[in-house]
């Protein structure tokens, strides 16, 4: 164990799954971030970019017959992929949780809410049912579940969408996991109940010391909650830096066209939203060159070739406008 | 609760009744069944054939005829048979109600049991060597007929290797009751139970597969593994909880069948005086009485058993318990 290795480190994750017929199709290519302790970052992408892929990933959960995952994943310097089944499970859940999309079907139909957190809990600490219970009990009060004792005795279809997020997070950080992955916890919500959970991963990074790896298409959620931000497009990413500045300046013309995408606060609003035109490359399609050129305002000759990340100012962008010269201009910050 | 109790006899009742008169006018609407010929004897007189009729009643309109069958089958349980000399009906289906539920019950435990092991096991070890074989087996235990492969198991333990010291120890064909003590209750049972159950470990095995192999996409199942959970216990405490549900459903409508009768073949093959085989003689006897006890029998049976499995729906399934 290293103790100045960030606490995720993902090195070229490359994500091969067979596409029939015995041909195989990359979904994610190259993909690199990191995540230090204490620091909410946000994946970003449209569906089908791979960002759930990689989350699965780094959990160790992509299943699929024939899967291949190359490249390095590492947690607090060690290696997680190629790990024995094992120590795997040992981490999951324990140092690393994840929280999922749908909160209807996350959870087992058959068993308690409070049942399912008390499994996870046994699972990682020798603790004895009623002890279990305690701190089920302990953990849905903190994340604001009203009534925690009567709740954890409640089925996941008699709970609300909101409280049922909240079991799953109170489930996820059940063993004071240093890294949670939140693979869009906010999607399947009513607006309202979006921000309550939203201020709930917040609060987790001050008061657990947490660092979340967010996973979201909603750039709303990136702005609101996210130290860093690394932008996805079909399997590569496009672009990392610091959320505000990344805002600011966008370096990747797909990351300019996304917050074009989001309707203005003040201002004249357009009378159409500006849109991408056309669709992501199927990962079987990708063109050989910069996989957004087909749909970049920008594209010309030099987009031929893969462009690699290079840094410009706190960011690192996949394009090469800013080589040449002709970086994107600075945008009005979204909200004061 | 007590609601639902009454509720629940209420259906009975009404279920009983819509067959019991089913059954009857069948009966009488078949040609040649009319029992009075069969009662009175080969070359009996005009005369005793009309004062038969008189007596058992045969002459009154069909409803009189039915309420006086009901009555004597449920109030003064005193209903003769046609045939056999006049034999009461309602004791001898008592007489062979435990023998099918000795074996309906024994070979229940047998297929439950194997068939959760065999699903299971085939479903976490998908798209391997042995899930392959293990599916290939129930397909061959579901095509097997269940009288060639009793008359087979005869063969072997009965006959051709009787003697040998590996069924040397088995009894020959014949039921005997559980007072006379419990092996020679069970021993007379094991091959029977065997040969019944093997259909439906096929049957069971391969739709629980289907099911857990269904259920493994699930999101639920994924958060498990998530956890950090062992794969066994994700299979079993999410996994095979969950398809339980459908197994269930399935068990009861054939245990319920079984029981009333519907392990014919396999009673016959092995000398049980059960009441499928009851029901058989009824019918090819054409002896109303028989077939109605029966049948009754039966159709309480299927009732009962519906709600069992309802109760046990309430128990598995936390949905359908706000449901109601």
């Amino acid at each position: 164990m290293d103790a100045d290795a960030p606490l995720l480190a993902v090195d070229n994750l490359t994500i091969t799954l067979p596409a029939g017929r015995g041909r195989t199709v990359d979904i994610v290519e190259n993909v690199s971030f990191r995540l230090d302790g204490a620091e909410i970052m946000g994946l970003v992408g449209e569906s089908g970019s791979g960002k759930s892929m990689s989350a699965l990933a780094i959990m160790g959960l992509i299943d699929a017959p024939g899967a291949r995952i190359a490249g390095s994943i590492r947690f607090r310097g060690r290696e997680l992929i190629g790990l024995d089944r094992r120590a795997l499970r040992a981490l999951r859940g324990a140092e690393i949780a994840m929280i999922f999309q749908d909160p209807m079907t996350a959870l087992t139909p058959v068993h308690t809410v409070g049942w399912q957190i008390d499994e996870q809990l046994r699972a990682h600490q020798p603790l004895s049912r009623a002890g279990a219970r305690a701190r089920t009990v302990e953990l849905l009060g903190e994340m604001g579940v009203p009534d925690p004792r009567r709740a954890a005795d409640r089925y996941p279809h008699q709970l609300s969408g909101g409280l049922r997020q909240r079991a799953m997070i109170a489930m996820a950080l059940s063993c004071n996991p240093s890294l949670l992955i939140a693979d869009e916890p906010t999607t399947a919500l009513d607006v309202t109940v979006q921000a309550q959970i939203l201020d709930l991963l917040r609060r987790l990074r001050q008061d657990f010391g947490s660092s979340i790896l967010l996973i979201t298409h909603d750039m709303g959620v990136v702005a609101e909650t996210c130290d860093r931000t690394t932008v996805l497009y079909s399997g590569n990413v496009a672009e990392h830096g610091p959320t505000d500045a990344l805002f600011r300046q966008p370096a990747h013309p797909y990351t300019a066209a996304l917050l074009d995408s989001i309707p203005p606060l003040r201002g004249t609003r357009p009378r159409r939203l500006p849109s991408i035109p056309g669709a992501p490359p199927a990962p079987s399609a990708r063109p050989p060159g910069c996989p957004f050129q087909p749909r970049c305002a920008y594209g010309h000759v030099a987009c031929e070739t893969r462009p690699s990340l290079l840094p410009i100012g706190a960011q690192q962008v996949a394009c090469v406008l800013p080589a040449e010269g002709r970086a994107l201009p600075p945008r009005a910050v979204l909200s004061a | 609760m007590i609601g639902a109790v009454l509720r629940r006899l209420g259906q009975t009742v009404l279920v009983l009744f819509g067959i019991s008169v089913l059954v009857f006018l069948v009966f009488f609407a078949t040609p040649g069944a009319d029992p009075t010929a069969r009662i009175a004897g080969r070359n009996a007189s005009p005369e005793t054939v009309a004062a038969i009729r008189h007596q058992y009643g045969f002459d009154r309109p069909l409803p009189i005829q039915y309420l006086h069958l009901m009555d004597r089958l449920f109030i003064t349980r005193d209903l003769a048979s046609y045939v056999d000399h006049g034999e009461k009906v309602v004791p001898e289906v008592a007489r062979a109600a435990p023998v099918t539920l000795s074996l309906v019950g024994g070979a229940a435990v047998i297929w439950v049991t194997v068939s959760i092991l065999i699903g299971t096991i085939a479903a976490a070890a998908r798209g391997s060597v042995l899930d392959r074989a293990l599916m290939m087996a129930g397909l061959v235990g579901i095509s097997i007929p269940v009288f060639w492969l009793g008359e087979v198991a005869n063969l072997i333990t009965q006959s051709r290797f009787h003697t040998s010291w590996m069924f040397s120890w088995v009894p020959p064909l014949g039921y005997v009751p559980l007072q006379d003590g419990l092996w020679a209750w069970a021993s007379h049972l094991i091959i029977p139970w065997c040969t019944l159950a093997v259909l439906f470990i096929g049957l069971y095995g391969r739709v629980l597969r289907a099911d857990l192999v269904a259920a493994s996409g699930e999101d639920f199942m994924r958060t498990a593994r998530a956890k950090g959970l062992s794969e066994t216990r994700v299979m079993l405490f999410h996994g095979l909880r969950t398809s339980l549900i459908t197994f269930v459903s399935l068990f009861g409508l054939d245990f319920a069948q079984l029981v009333g009768g519907g392990a014919l073949l396999t009673e016959v093959v092995f000398g049980l005086g059960g009441v499928g085989r009851l029901t058989y003689q009824g019918l090819v006897n054409l002896d109303l009485p028989l077939i109605m006890a029966t049948v009754m029998y039966s159709a309480v049976f299927v009732v009962v058993a519906n709600a069992v499995v309802d109760l046990f729906y309430l128990l598995l399934d936390p949905r359908v318990r706000d449901g109601r």
